[in-house]
């Protein structure tokens, strides 16, 4: 995986967040939900668009908030599905 | 009394709700409402639902598909409710339509069986009076999330007797859930005083005072709200926040209740917030199923 697509990921993401929840700026690290960002109900949204748009299917053992907290964390969680997440449409 | 079945009427976004908490706390539920369309996308959810859960709280288990169907049934035959121990009504604020049903469920339920009315407005009193049990009704208010909300609040109509009161303060215990007790009258607490709420914030965008953002972005960073009036009234459904606010005014003929004509508008354009992807604000399309 390359540093472009790697960062293409972050936009994709980044993207989806800032068109659902009406905010202007989203720092990489900004921890999306202890930070009130977002609230749960949007949090069942953010980790179906992840496994849609990247034709991912997140497993039992990465159901954990660290993997989606973030961008930094959502993009690298994206990233360590190597072979499995599909970024060809990217 | 161990509550071991519910049925659910009407598999909206509270009824899925109500049925992903029940499949969590390992309460089997018949859900019903009225075709299979309806009943797929309910279920398709619900499944989603218990699948994150544990994510958002570590409290919840994690259940896999098989075991969440086995903890609920779809149906569009009101019939199948007819062995639950309990009854959920989640179903459009529309009184005729809630009146008609709770004839039904009268004749189909054993008359020592409770409901509980999950209504927005209408008060508790009145949807009693649609049942031979009046004393057997209690009102439900879950917030939503459901699952995720650790405490509802639960109105006594005048009628409701301790045994009721008992049966649903039991509920919520095997929810892992606090119950606030409020007396009846339409609205109750939470839904009188949020609806005026998102009703003058819908008011104040009319008047051009500020921006559907700036409205929003007041009571989040001033209040601490956690959402906004106008992303709340988006996320319930505009027609629905419509309607309730015309039950208020009717109940109380208070002119404080009534509707704005812009929010009137947006729901006669169909722009009913996040279910059609456009009210206050624009959203992505609807969740894939």
């Amino acid at each position: 995986m390359s540093a472009e697509q790697l960062q293409r990921v972050k936009q994709v993401l980044r993207e989806f967040i800032l068109d659902s929840i009406n905010i202007r700026n989203l720092g990489d690290d900004d921890d999306l939900f202890e930070s009130g960002i977002v609230n749960s109900l949007f949090a069942v949204q953010w980790m179906t668009f992840i496994e849609k748009k990247f034709k991912i299917e997140i497993g039992v053992e990465d159901l954990d908030i660290q993997n989606f907290k973030s961008l930094n964390a959502a993009t690298a969680f994206v990233m360590r599905q190597n072979g499995s997440a599909d970024l060809t449409s990217l | 009394m161990t509550i071991r079945s519910v049925g659910v009427i009407g598999a909206g976004n509270i009824g899925v709700g109500v049925v992903t908490d029940l499949v969590l706390h390992e309460i089997k539920s018949v859900v019903v409402d009225l075709n299979d369309t309806i009943l797929q996308h309910a279920k398709a959810e619900v499944i989603k639902n218990v699948r994150f859960a544990p994510v958002l709280s570590k409290a919840l288990p994690r259940l896999n598909t098989e075991e969440v169907l086995k903890r609920m049934t779809l149906t569009s035959n009101l019939d199948d409710v007819s062995s639950c121990d309990f009854i959920i009504e989640n179903i459009t604020e529309d009184w005729n339509i809630k009146k008609e049903l709770y004839g039904q469920l009268e004749r189909l339920v054993p008359s020592h069986v409770c409901f509980a009315a999950n209504t927005s407005c209408i008060s508790i009193t009145q949807i009693a009076s649609a049942t031979n049990r009046p004393a057997n009704v209690v009102g439900v208010h879950f917030m939503n999330p459901v699952h995720l909300k650790l405490t509802v609040e639960v109105i006594r109509g005048f009628h409701t007797s301790d045994a009721t009161m008992s049966l649903v303060m039991q509920l919520f215990r095997q929810l892992g859930k606090e119950a606030i007790v409020v007396q009846d009258l339409p609205g109750f607490v939470s839904n009188r005083i949020s609806h005026l709420f998102m009703n003058e914030a819908i008011f104040v965008l009319q008047d051009q005072v500020a921006t559907a953002e700036n409205i929003d972005q007041i009571f989040k960073k001033c209040f601490g709200h956690k959402m906004g009036p106008l992303e709340t009234a988006d996320l319930i459904g505009l027609d629905t926040v419509m309607r309730s606010l015309d039950v208020l005014y009717e109940s109380f003929h208070d002119p404080k209740y009534r509707c704005c004509p812009l929010l009137r508008k947006m729901v006669h354009a169909g722009h009913l917030g996040r279910k059609t992807g456009k009210g206050f604000y624009t959203y992505p399309g609807p969740d894939p199923v």
